[in-house]
């Protein structure tokens, strides 16, 4: 079986005023239909550059390696230059959807007519054909009373129900692949468990990919099939989602999962990881984790990059002091 | 509950808005906190949790006098003197902001870009007249920068500088620099990652020793307030229906809104399938809450009464420290 999207040693830099800074290096990702992948790491360790990648949707200064490859059904998509190439990827084969859904709606089209002007750029029907799609889709994620909402602004909308409209939305070109990017962080408990029900459900029906990024580690227990921690624009650990959080092995995702409070273990200290993140200027050699690490060793971690090698069935891990003691 | 103990008494306060559509229109009232009553215990660490448009926030606001209270009393007492928010001179006013202070949510948008941390430290003192001389006030934001780990060579530098976690102990700083006795943190940590979180938790838990602080803590996060409060009030729509020690109203939590708040929490362990006990619909709009209970529109399993309105909203004490709203006391 021919693979989904496969990203292969994936590198991103960014040119600016104060040189060339490595957002995101060696990053290797595979993705089959109806998969779940989860992205998961702290704010700048390049989970959203790693997606925007897919759909070359990074800032104008972004600067892919020479040996990357983004293959998606068989074709490098990194090669597209045209805008007519890119536009069969953009909201066709992929779709994306955002945190912010306020912000990501136009606020001054209703959201229906965003709606038949996507469907209407991507597919060769008539508008009243797109209107009845639409209408469709934004019954099929739980939004009541559709073809009123059809007609309404998004400002009009609740927050659950903009993001519901959001996946609607996103979901009417049948895409290939989903990028959902924190698409619950803006949302309420009771709400964010709807919103990842809905995924589910349509992941089931559809058979699409899912690339799913977050920093809320048991959203992405309750979610995704497959995870990758990551931390400044390496992957420190991947694996099935059920052997990494009952066995994570990289120190780092040790330190994300016992930082986190636990409603089972009041007791439990809540441990913070020492040190800050470093600068994406100031990137650590080697290791990117060394400098917060407590199985650093002076001469090992950071004279060389470890490199992602098998651990245990399903579970890679990017760590010299974890592989080399297994051994 | 003994009144001696508490630092604030909240008695049966609302909070209204009034707003126009246009200015033709009639003026219109939205009820944003309604009829909520509330002790907060000195040393005490009190968590307020519900959805967005709950009136968390509000409420917060209220107990600082940074919103118009339109009804029912809010008395903070210091040693022997009583302030009494909805009565209070001016300058009384300004001896409370000295005693209440808040931590906001986002460090990115807190603090000023233009100003040093140790200006943004020492504004509160030359603004409130609380030291003299610059000595003084140099001595003051040394002492507090320490006691919120910040590297005292960072006072000369700029906000930019420094990372989430780093702005988040500076706003700390600055909220706790005038010395006050009372501190609402609302959503301090909601805009940070997992590992800054916890630092900031640990470090908001050290300092309530060490500086005799109560907190009104507000978040949305469940598992976070349950671990750091003792006490937890829940808010839905303007009202307070649960009040409880946190471990109790995690153990055993009473109100139905509760239970669907609680089980719709991810679980970190991937095979424990969610159960989440679904709300239908989305929180009403406060322009026009439903009559009676307010949360029988969304209840899972309403009696008779309870869907048509009959039952009045008021909180009885089912366990020592344990009060429900009444309509859900009976409820499975």
């Amino acid at each position: 079986m021919t693979d989904l999207l496969n990203i292969h040693n994936l590198k991103v830099e960014f040119d600016t005023d104060e040189g060339r800074i490595l957002a995101v290096d060696n990053v290797i990702l595979k993705l089959q239909e109806g998969q779940i992948l989860g992205l998961v790491g702290e704010s700048g360790s390049g989970k959203s550059v790693t997606a925007k990648s897919i759909m070359q949707l990074n800032a104008e200064n972004a600067v892919y390696g020479d040996n990357s490859k983004i293959v998606l059904e068989g074709q490098d998509v990194l090669k597209f230059k045209e805008n007519q190439d890119l536009k069969v990827i953009r909201g066709g084969k992929v779709s994306m959807i955002f945190q912010e859904p306020m912000a990501s709606f136009a606020p001054a089209i209703t959201i229906g007519d965003q709606m038949v002007e996507l469907l209407l750029l991507h597919k060769k029907i008539s508008k009243e054909k797109a209107k009845s799609i639409s209408i469709d889709m934004l019954d099929r994620v739980g939004i009541a009373d559709a073809d009123k909402r059809f007609k309404q602004y998004a400002f009009e909308l609740s927050g659950g129900m903009r993001q519901r409209a959001m996946i609607a939305m996103a979901l009417s070109t049948m895409p290939k692949l989903l990028l959902a990017d924190e698409p619950t962080t803006a949302l309420d408990v009771t709400i964010q468990a709807q919103v990842i029900d809905l995924i589910k459900d349509i992941v089931n029906e559809y058979k699409m990919g899912v690339i799913f990024i977050t920093h809320d580690l048991s959203v992405i227990a309750q979610t995704v099939d497959y995870v990758a921690v990551m931390y400044l624009g390496t992957i420190v650990e991947s694996g099935s989602v059920r052997e990494i959080i009952s066995n994570p092995k990289h120190p780092y995702t040790q330190g994300l999962i016992e930082a986190l409070p636990d409603l089972n273990n009041l007791d439990k200290p809540l441990k913070p990881i020492p040190g800050d993140i470093p600068s994406p200027l100031e990137r650590p050699t080697g290791c990117v984790f060394h400098t917060r690490c407590k199985l650093f060793e002076s001469g090992v971690c950071d004279n060389a990059v470890p490199p992602l090698s098998e651990y245990a069935k399903e579970h890679t891990v990017a760590c010299f002091k974890v592989n080399n003691n297994e051994q | 509950m003994n009144s001696e103990q508490n630092l604030i008494t909240i008695k049966n306060i609302s909070v209204d808005f009034s707003f126009q559509e246009n200015f033709l229109s009639k003026k219109q009232k939205i009820q944003a906190v309604k009829n909520v009553s509330l002790n907060i215990k000195k040393g005490s660490f009190v968590g307020l949790v519900g959805e967005s448009g709950s009136g968390k926030t509000t409420l917060g606001r209220a107990i600082l006098a940074a919103n118009k209270i339109s009804s029912g009393k809010v008395i903070f007492h210091d040693g022997d003197k009583d302030y009494d928010l909805t009565n209070i001179s001016k300058q009384e006013l300004k001896e409370y902001r000295k005693k209440a202070q808040l931590i906001f949510q986002d460090p990115y948008s807190a603090l000023s870009p233009r100003m040093t941390v140790r200006d943004i430290i020492a504004e509160p003192l030359e603004v409130m007249k609380i030291t003299n001389t610059r000595e003084e006030t140099d001595k003051r934001v040394r002492e507090i920068a320490s006691k919120c780990r910040l590297n005292l060579e960072h006072l000369r530098r700029y906000p930019h500088a420094f990372s989430g976690g780093q702005r988040q102990r500076i706003s700390i700083a600055r909220a706790l620099v005038s010395n006050p006795k009372f501190i609402v943190a609302d959503e301090s940590v909601a805009a940070l990652d997992v590992s800054i979180q916890a630092d900031i938790l640990n470090l908001l838990k050290s300092l309530r020793k060490e500086l005799n602080l109560t907190y009104l803590f507000i978040s949305h996060d469940l598992s976070v307030v349950a671990h750091v409060c003792d006490v937890v009030a829940v808010m839905y729509l303007g009202h307070i229906v649960e009040i409880a020690p946190s471990r109790e109203l995690f153990k055993n939590p009473r109100h139905s809104y509760t239970k669907a708040l609680l089980s719709s929490i991810p679980s970190i362990d991937p095979e424990k399938q969610s159960n989440a006990i679904e709300l239908k619909g989305e929180i009403p709009s406060a322009m026009n809450p439903p009559s009676g209970c307010v949360f029988r529109t969304r209840c899972p399993n309403p009696t008779h009464d309870c869907k048509e309105g009959n039952i009045e909203m008021g909180l009885i004490e089912v366990n020592p420290g344990h009060w429900v709203d009444q309509c859900c006391v009976n409820c499975k």
